[in-house]
Formats: C-alpha cells, sequence, structure tokens
C-alpha cells in the first residue's frame, strides 16, 4: 500500500462468493443494479463480473461476483477460477475487503461448507442468507448462527422477492467502516490429536515461508492434502501471481506425500479429510441453529412431483421433443404477424422517401442501400426475439438441468456429456454463450468436443436466411391439414445441424484422447416461476444487439456494397443487368466458378463473401443488389425479387427450390462467423482448434451443398 | 448388521445410509464436499431410462449421478 494514502479513500471490494445456484448473480444485479443474466441451472456465472456503486455512505464499492463453487479446491474449470481468485487474495493480491457468502437457506448444510472454509481466509465475511422465502418462516435462528459461524452477520434475505438487500447494504458499511478483523482465532474444527500432530510439517511450512495465519496455515494444509489440483495453484496462478519459490513448492510436495502415508497409517483417507471434519462441525451447528429436520429427506417437494412425469422414463423425453418442436415451430408462425408489419413499415418508409426527396444519388444511396439493406434483416427481430424467450424460460425454469440428466447417457454415447446439453440448446440462439457455458463440464475431452460441434447448432443469425430462402421457394401448404410444410423445412435444418453435430461429435471422440476421469455429479435445482424481468431483459439484450448489429455493422456494409454495386455505372447500351457490370459483380463473377457446382451464382457469390462479417448479412446484401439492380422508382421485395429473378441468355428463373435447399444447407455446415472462432482460440487456449474447426466446417457445407444440388439435378429437378 | 450395498442396486424411493466408498477415487473429494459422507442418509428418487444417471436426494438437495459413480458408494439400506 502506497504509505500516504488514506485506506477509507479507497475503493471498497466485495467479493461475492457461493455455491452454484445460490443467487449470488440475482444478488450482484440487485446490488449494482445491473441486469446480468439469472438463471436456474447450476454454474452459468463462468467468469468474474464486477459492478461499481456508491455505498450510503458515500464511499465506491467494486462488487465483484465469482463462477459458484462448492469449495476452494477446484474440479472443474469455472471453480478454478474461483480458487486461484482466493489464492491471490491469500498472498495480498486484489484481496477484497469483506467477502458476501451467498447461501440458499433451503439448503443450508452443504451451502455452509463453503462459508466455513471462507471463514479462515482472514477477510471479514457477511452471510446473505438467500432464498429465504424458500424455508418455513422461524425455522432458522440466524443470530445464533452468526455466533457460531464467528462472522460480521448473517443476513435473511430473498433476491427473488427482493427484500434483505437493503439490511446487506448496510452492514457493507458497517464493514468498510471497522477496522481489520482478530484472526487471533485457532480453526474450529475438532482435528484429532494424532491428525493434527502429523499435519504440522505442512503447517508450519505455510506459517514459516508464507507468514499465514495458525488457522489459514491449517486450512491450507487440510486442503492441498485433499487435492493436488489444490497445491498446483501455488505453483503459477495466471497474470499476478507467479507462484511460490519452486524449492518451496518441492517441499510442500514431499510433506503432503509424507502426510498422506502417515494418515494412511493412521486410518484416514485424505481424500475426505477435510470434508469430514467440517462437515462435523456443520451438522452441529445445523442441530442447534435449525428446528424440524427430521422429516427432510422423507419429504416429497413439488419439483419431485413435477419431476415425476418430466423426467419420467418415456414421458420425459417425448416432452423434451415435443417442447423443442413446438419452439421451433412457433418461431415460425407466431413471428408472422408482427414480421409482416415491419415489413410494411420500412416499405411505406422506402415509399415516402421516394416521394418526398428528390431522384439523385444520395436517394438512391438511402432508399437501396440503407433502407433495403438494414431493413431487410429488421424484418427478422421478432423471429429472434421469440426464440431467446422460450430458450431463456427454459433455463430459468430450472428445466435444463433435467434435460442434462435425461440426456446425459445419450451425450456420453456420442463422446459428450449431459452438460453438453445446456451449451449446445444455447448455441440456437448464438455459438458464443454456448462455447462459454461448456466450461461447467469438467473433462476436458467432453467439453473440447462440445466446443467443436458447438456451431453446427443453428444460430439465430442464420434463421434470417432460412426463413427468406423457405419464405421464396417453398410451398405454403399443410401436411395432413396441421403442420406447416415450411415450418417442417426449419426445423428440418435444425435438426440437420444438431443430427451432423453429433455424429462428428462420435468421431472425434475416437481420436481426441481423454484427459482425467468424467462424472456427472449434477445438482438438480428446485423448479420455479422464471423471474420474468430476467427474462425480458435477456430476450431485450439480444434484440439491442441484432438492432445495433444491423445500424453498425450491416449499415456500413450495405453503403459500401451500394457503391461498389452501383459504380462503375455501366453505359446504356449494355443490355441486362447493371450490377453484373459494377464492382461488386466483378467480385462475385471472381467467385462464381468456384461455387457454381453448388447452384449458387455471383450474387449469392458476394453475399457469402460479406456473410464473413454475420452470418444475417447474406440478406441485406441480397436485399442491396435487388435495389440497386431495380430501375423503376420503387421499393422492392426481396423474396419477390428472388422468384422473378431470371436469367436473361435462357429465360428462366435463376433461382429454384433446388438452389434454395443447397444455399440453406450450406449455411447450416459454413464457418462464417469469425467472433466464433475467436471465443474458441481463447477457450481451447490454442490455434489448432479453431483451424480444425473452419477446415472441418467448409468441407462439410462445400459437399454437402454440392451433393444436393447436384444430385438434384440427376433426378432431374 | 445389515446388509451392504451399492446405490447402484437401490430401487426407488429406498432410503439408505451411506456406509463408505470404493473402487476409483477421483470422485470421492468432490462427494464429500457435496456432503456425502458416511453415517448420511440418502433417498433413491429415480433412475433414468437406458442405464442413464441416477436421482438422489441428499441432506436437502436433489443431485444426480451417473450408474457407475453409484456402485463406488457402499451403503445400507433402512427399512
Amino acid at each position: 500500500m502506497a504509505p500516504n494514502s488514506s485506506p477509507k479513500k479507497e475503493v471498497f471490494r466485495i467479493a461475492l462468493l457461493g455455491n452454484p445456484n445460490s443467487g449470488k448473480t440475482a444478488i450482484f444485479n440487485l446490488l449494482t443494479k445491473l441486469r446480468h443474466k439469472v438463471s436456474n441451472y447450476p454454474g452459468v456465472t463462468v467468469e468474474q463480473k464486477t459492478g461499481l456503486i456508491r455505498l450510503k455512505n458515500g464511499r465506491m464499492a467494486e462488487v465483484i461476483d465469482l463462477p459458484g463453487t462448492y469449495s476452494l479446491t477446484p474440479e472443474s474449470l469455472d471453480e478454478k477460477i474461483v480458487a486461484e481468485e482466493v489464492t491471490k487474495w491469500i498472498h495480498n493480491i486484489n484481496k477484497p475487503d469483506v467477502i458476501i457468502s451467498v447461501v440458499d437457506a433451503s439448503n443450508l448444510s452443504r451451502n455452509l461448507y463453503l462459508t466455513t472454509q471462507l471463514t479462515d481466509l482472514g477477510i471479514p465475511v457477511v452471510m446473505a442468507l438467500n432464498m429465504m422465502d424458500r424455508v418455513k418462516s422461524g425455522t432458522i435462528d440466524h443470530h445464533l448462527l452468526k455466533e457460531k459461524l464467528g462472522i460480521q452477520s448473517v443476513i435473511p434475505m430473498s433476491a427473488k422477492q427482493k427484500w434483505g438487500v437493503d439490511q446487506l447494504l448496510e452492514q457493507l458499511i458497517d464493514v468498510s467502516e471497522s477496522s481489520a478483523i482478530d484472526q487471533s482465532f485457532m480453526i474450529p474444527l475438532n482435528i484429532p490429536s494424532q491428525v493434527s500432530e502429523v499435519l504440522e510439517p505442512v503447517t508450519d511450512l505455510f506459517r514459516e515461508h508464507m507468514r499465514y495465519s495458525p488457522r489459514l496455515a491449517v486450512a491450507q494444509a487440510l486442503r492441498i492434502i485433499t487435492r493436488k489440483s489444490a497445491l498446483e495453484l501455488y505453483s503459477n496462478v495466471g497474470t499476478d501471481f507467479e507462484g511460490i519459490d519452486p524449492t518451496i513448492f518441492e517441499k510442500l510436495l514431499s510433506v503432503r506425500e509424507n502426510f498422506i502415508q502417515k494418515l494412511g497409517i493412521l486410518n484416514y483417507s485424505h481424500r475426505i479429510l477435510e470434508a469430514t471434519l467440517r462437515y462435523a462441525l456443520i451438522d452441529q451447528i445445523i442441530n442447534d441453529v435449525q428446528a424440524d429436520r427430521t422429516k427432510v429427506l422423507n419429504e416429497v417437494t413439488r419439483s419431485e412431483r413435477l419431476d415425476r412425469i418430466l423426467t419420467h422414463k418415456w414421458l420425459g423425453p417425448v416432452i423434451f421433443i415435443s417442447i423443442m418442436y413446438l419452439i421451433f415451430q412457433s418461431v415460425f408462425t407466431f413471428a408472422a404477424g408482427p414480421m409482416d408489419w415491419i415489413d410494411a413499415l420500412i416499405h411505406r418508409l422506402g415509399e415516402t422517401i421516394l416521394k418526398t426527396m428528390e431522384s439523385g444519388m444520395l436517394r438512391d444511396l438511402i432508399v437501396d442501400g440503407v433502407i433495403g439493406g438494414v431493413g431487410a434483416i429488421l424484418v427478422f427481430l421478432p423471429q429472434i426475439l421469440i426464440l431467446v424467450f422460450f430458450l431463456t424460460i427454459l433455463e430459468d425454469s430450472g428445466y435444463m438441468a433435467r434435460v442434462a440428466f435425461m440426456l446425459d447417457k445419450m451425450m456420453t454415447k456420442v463422446g459428450l456429456h449431459g452438460r453438453s446439453a445446456l451449451p449446445l440448446i444455447s448455441g440456437y440462439a448464438c455459438a458464443i454463450p454456448g462455447i462459454m457455458a461448456s466450461r461447467t463440464i469438467d473433462s476436458w475431452k467432453e467439453r473440447l468436443i462440445t466446443i467443436l460441434i458447438l456451431p453446427l447448432m443453428s444460430c439465430s443469425a442464420r434463421l434470417p436466411v432460412y426463413t427468406l430462402l423457405i419464405g421464396a421457394f417453398i410451398p405454403a401448404t399443410t401436411i395432413g391439414g396441421f403442420i406447416s410444410l415450411q415450418g417442417l423445412v426449419l426445423v428440418f435444418m435444425y435438426i440437420l445441424g444438431t443430427g451432423v453435430a453429433f455424429i462428428l461429435g462420435w468421431i472425434f471422440s475416437k481420436f481426441i484422447p481423454v484427459q482425467g476421469k468424467s462424472s456427472f455429479v449434477m445438482e438438480m435445482p428446485p423448479y420455479r416461476f422464471p423471474i420474468m424481468g430476467s427474462v425480458f431483459h435477456q430476450v431485450f439484450t439480444r434484440g439491442k444487439l441484432f438492432i445495433k448489429n444491423a445500424g453498425q455493422i450491416i449499415l456500413a456494409i450495405s453503403i459500401v456494397l451500394w457503391f461498389i454495386a452501383s459504380f462503375p455505372k455501366s453505359p446504356d447500351s449494355i443490355n441486362g443487368n447493371r450490377v453484373e457490370h459494377s464492382y461488386a459483380g466483378k467480385l462475385g463473377k471472381l467467385v462464381e466458378p468456384i461455387i457454381e457446382p453448388l447452384g449458387f451464382d455471383w450474387k449469392i457469390g458476394i453475399g457469402l463473401i460479406t456473410s464473413f462479417a454475420a452470418r444475417e448479412v447474406m440478406v441485406s446484401t441480397l436485399a442491396t443488389l435487388y435495389s440497386v439492380e431495380n430501375e423503376d422508382d420503387s421499393v422492392v421485395h426481396l423474396s419477390e425479387a428472388l422468384v422473378n429473378d431470371t436469367d436473361p441468355d435462357t429465360g428462366k428463373p435463376r433461382y429454384n427450390i433446388l438452389i434454395a435447399l443447397s444455399l440453406m444447407i450450406f449455411y447450416v455446415f459454413a464457418a462464417q462467423c469469425m467472433a466464433t472462432f475467436a471465443i474458441v482460440k481463447v477457450e481451447t487456449n490454442s490455434w489448432k482448434w479453431p483451424i480444425f474447426m473452419i477446415c472441418y466446417m467448409s468441407i462439410l457445407a462445400y459437399g454437402s451443398s454440392f451433393l444436393v444440388y447436384q444430385g438434384g439435378r440427376w433426378l432431374g429437378y | 448388521m445389515p446388509e451392504q450395498l451399492t446405490i447402484a442396486q437401490l430401487s426407488t424411493d429406498d432410503v439408505a445410509r451411506i456406509v463408505g466408498f470404493s473402487g476409483s477415487l477421483e470422485l470421492q473429494s468432490r462427494l464429500v464436499e457435496m456432503g456425502f459422507l458416511p453415517g448420511v442418509l440418502i433417498r433413491l428418487i429415480k433412475r433414468s431410462a437406458f442405464g442413464g444417471p441416477f436421482q438422489l436426494k441428499v441432506r436437502d438437495y436433489y443431485v444426480s449421478l451417473r450408474k457407475n459413480d453409484s456402485e463406488n458408494i457402499i451403503v445400507e439400506k433402512l427399512i
């Protein structure tokens, strides 16, 4: 600390720690007034988030939300983030001034495990006893709980019902104004004397070389003994902490081995030592503070009754498939009305400008470039919002954990993991959050395969492409009177991507070596009615992103495209297509030979090039091209323009159902989203996997489109 | 003394007391941290289709475990 800086003026640092699904993010949102995604699925917060607030006493405070963890000894990647952070705190790097230990009151004993670990760190602990709405009032004596744990305070609250936050904030002010806590207390665990005797060499090392308090030294000794991963935290922790002296590390390693041996002689297992000691303390505390524990195990909760149907052996999978089918059908049917309204609105806007502005380049740019391009994309907003709405509801209700449970067996058969279900399904909205969510999969191999196949889940950016082509080329008939053919084709595209993803997962699993053992210990959170504010916020955020994309990337591309599609102006003597002789046309003609075997012409070629910015740009590109091509003073309707486009040489329609199918299938597989590859590079920490991904996806896309188009032609279409 | 079984041998709604662990120890540390300790009671909620995971209730919460992991937790069945 700088010698003349007054500690009171510094930013007060608050760290939120708790079990997965204990409501940390909901409390973080209440404290900071931010709206992060909350979820009812264990482990959704996969990275650290921070927010700044001003406390009532005027002091600035930084709130840090960390991933959920059951223990400070890491098992999966998201837990390692927490363990690394805490290791830094112990060595006075980024140390918070207070820890809020978030505890699910309806699941007290297991949640207290982490709390007891936190009390040993020498940092003040305030407990947010969350989810009090789920426990009968008067069954937890929170004053006694505070006494027994020896922490600063216990604040009963409910983040869902939004009460208790003010008391929590007041308590934080109290801590920020009080002096440091007394660290002289011994660890409250009842360690048998023979064990603590043999443990001494380990604790001594921590005390001598790292100047730990007696309490912290015992806590860390127990931790590194439980798992080697806890010891490895001492060798290298990210960027701010270069680890301890290698010679001390070696010493720790040898005293650890020694201790484990001696412990074995005493008939104790080192893997369960810390937990046994801590739960002995916890069970005693629970006995004192919590009333009426006898019926808990046999009590059939509402969630359990719901699960009798929703995860029923046979009914469960049928319900899951029906839900997914209904979601994709409704994306098509519910969105139809709003899409027509937006379309009409944009059309009218274009015509108003045509009528009111003087003709000239600027008017052409606005009508053909901006309204044509950006407008064509905005039409798809309702579909994306509906999709995100349903996927958020699934997750927030607690259903996704059940999907993981039901699919685990099937997933392991194809080299994946039950926990792959959530990342893969969120891939239907966007691959990037899906790839981030794969961090909750604790085995590297299964996580890597999940990441590799994730871009095959049709994301919402492909939806505009599918919808445009289906609307233009698939007849709007129904099968059997109620299943719409257009909806069916859309669902087929999703099934195609998903099915091929699973097949590839299975193939990849044969070649990627196993690293570590895989297990599926997953908590099934209670079902709850989704927090609608959070759901709508999630929908709103996705919508905003989509519009922002349309307003920036797509706008920019549309304007550039308008210029290169309009110039050089072809002399009037040339018959036929104006765009064909422009710069854009030349660019398209350049790639045409490569894509011709797939049935694609130069216009689609231009779209494929611009799609590297974002997949939906294909739609805005085609819209801009047709607008420029259109010589009348009118606003072009894209799907009509596609159907009516004829080849001037043959007089036949340029596009047909076969080309539409070939193009859709190309989009199912093609590697187009650069942001996805950037995130894969970060998550796998190598160039190897993103490059592999681009290669396999490109081969798959080209190959299947080739087969579809050439096969279709051979069959006479 | 009651008969010793593994969790995988229990049927729906059986209540049993955890006795210890066997076989691969990889998972043990995680399970004990989540409160699966000798002496603790569990109730088997369901087994999913095709030999998929088991769902249990332990302490105040529901959790799922794969079949091969359930085979490594030794319990004694209570009536």
